[in-house]
């Protein structure tokens, strides 16, 4: 059997050019994302890929997701991203090559396997692909009559798909509050003080975190004498 | 920002300003720039079944707007301008609105979320209510968006500058 | 030749899904780690509108049928089955006969909520990992589950 077996819609070579030079950007810039070791570099990176993302989702037509990709992911996830890193750290240690060689082999099987099945799927750009026949199609023809607003996709979004759309609403509105229990609106979640028999015991002073404290500062002396 | 030296001569005088705040072009281009994102916010959350847009894509960028205020003229004044009860009122309007719109819907004889009984003219029935969730989701996310950005910023670093 | 162009996009997103997958494997820091979750996500939101992709398609919004001119042989640019609204505005529809492809829309709305709630979750991941950080002081995984370790080992009891 071949690799590349039911192949039929090739696109123009202008537009192949414009998919292809967009496609090499992105698999350039996430090798440079694993590649790098200075966090503020990775998540630079990060909203880079996002834009590129976008330029490559207008050249598929998915107008809507572009817009929502160019806003989300290389607006504010990057700049939450980069809050995150003001509070942690801003260098990722080195991870030995022995431990890299296990997850290399892994993914490698996984991505083997994964092109071995691309032969089986319906080429790029089909339009009588499973995929663009069925339900997809119905929405184009029926909007214009049952709806009566141009953009499909808003009308699926909000009327013909609209329990998926109040479950994604109420996602976000579940992961906010999360956010929230978890950093708290003013920065001031998880900061809590007990008073057992009148000596007064924080999230500084607790037995844990003076542990966690000690182990640290010891790792750091430790290593600091065996590199002298 | 206090005055300069008055013995300055004056070509001396924008540089001592320049020198005190070094961020005036950054301040004084999203000033001019805040409020146009603002307004692209709106046009996209209105305009968005006429053309590519909607409340997701609307709440992120107004959420955006706020986000760019905060960050070059501090937290504090953010929160001045978007004070944070805005924001847990916010959170939950926009879902209760969404969710309303299916138990109007509902209790005007039609199934959970179906917009064609909110009018006698079916059409015009789509139209109300997919207005009335697009406006939901725009409350939500520009909330939720704000409040996670409000809640990393205001976490103190416990690292100290030397670490940049 | 052709063939090797028929089906690339597959080609691309496998390989952007396994460097994400690598990231998450074999970085131990958890900023990098969910960096690499990112990736992993965009690769399948990748994957969804590469499929929705219709050759010679466009963007899934109707187009009002206004006149869009003849060509020399006084055919109609634009031609197919009209649907015409409750107002004064007509669209241009798909289908047999129709010289407008529009896309495919139900993957775009899938993606699009996607997109927000993959920031809303990613921003969950984050607040952990600063939480992490505050206990712990670090927030590389080796030194956590040392830390962990160390203080299971010696059964604090508080």
């Amino acid at each position: 059997m071949t690799l590349f077996a039911a192949a039929e819609p090739v696109f123009a070579v202008p537009v192949l050019l414009l998919d292809i030079s967009l496609m090499a950007l992105l698999v350039v810039v996430a090798f440079a994302i694993v590649r790098m070791r200075s966090l503020f570099a990775v998540v630079m990176l990060q909203g880079v890929y996002s834009l590129v993302c976008a330029a490559w989702f207008v050249s598929l037509d998915a107008v809507d997701v572009a817009f929502t990709e160019a806003a989300v992911g290389a607006g504010v996830s990057t700049v939450l991203m980069l809050s995150a890193m003001l509070l942690a750290d801003r260098k990722s240690t080195p991870v030995p090559m022995n431990r890299q060689l296990g997850a290399f082999i892994v993914v490698c099987l996984a991505g083997a396997a994964m092109l071995w099945a691309v032969g089986d799927m319906p080429a790029f750009g089909d339009a009588n692909s499973p995929a663009n026949s069925y339900v997809g199609t119905d929405y184009l023809a029926k909007t214009a009559e049952e709806v009566q607003i141009p953009n499909v996709v808003t009308a699926v979004l909000g009327s013909y798909r609209g329990y998926d759309t109040f479950g994604e609403v109420v996602v976000i509105f579940a992961a906010g509050l999360g956010v929230l229990l978890l950093l708290g609106l003013n920065g001031n979640a998880g900061r809590w003080v007990a008073r057992p028999n009148g000596q007064v015991v924080n999230d500084r002073s607790a037995p844990s975190a003076a542990y966690a404290k000690d182990n640290r500062s010891e790792d750091k002396k430790k290593s600091g004498e065996a590199e002298t | 920002m206090s005055a300069p030296d008055p013995k300055m001569t004056e070509s001396e005088l924008p540089h001592a300003y320049a020198a005190r705040d070094p961020h005036v072009l950054l301040r004084v281009i999203s000033k001019f720039l805040i409020p146009l994102i603002a307004i692209f916010g709106f046009y996209v959350h209105f305009h968005g079944e006429y053309s590519a847009g909607g409340g997701f894509q609307a709440g992120v960028i107004l959420a955006a707007s706020v986000i760019l205020y905060a960050l070059i003229f501090g937290l504090d004044e953010a929160k001045r301008a978007f004070p944070p009860w805005l924001i847990r009122v916010g959170m939950s309007l926009g879902v209760l609105l969404y969710g309303g719109t299916g138990v109007v819907s509902f209790l005007k004889g039609g199934e959970f979320l179906n917009y064609s009984v909110l009018n006698e003219n079916a059409i015009s029935g789509q139209h109300y209510g997919i207005i009335a969730i697009e406006l939901g989701v725009l409350c939500a996310v520009t909330s939720v968006m704000i409040a996670i950005f409000y809640a990393f910023g205001s976490r103190q670093p416990e690292t100290s500058d030397e670490d940049w | 030749m052709a063939e090797l162009f028929a089906q690339y996009n597959y080609v691309i997103v496998i390989i952007l899904m396994m460097t994400g997958l690598y990231t998450i494997f074999a970085s131990r820091n958890l900023i990098k780690k969910l960096a690499g979750l990112s990736v992993f996500q965009t690769s399948v939101f990748l994957l969804y509108i590469t499929i929705s992709k219709i050759k010679g398609g466009q963007p899934p919004i109707l187009l009002e049928d206004k006149k869009y001119g003849y060509d020399e042989d006084g055919y109609a640019l634009l031609d197919g089955p009209i649907s015409v609204a409750a107002g004064d505005a007509s669209y241009i529809l798909p289908g047999p006969g129709s010289d407008v492809i529009y896309s495919n829309p139900l993957p775009h709305v899938l993606i699009l909520t996607a997109i927000v709630v993959g920031v809303a979750t990613l921003a969950i991941g984050l607040a952990l990992v600063v939480r992490i950080r505050e206990v712990y002081h670090t927030i590389e995984e080796d030194e956590i589950e040392a830390a962990d370790f160390i203080y299971n080992l010696e059964g604090t009891a508080d």
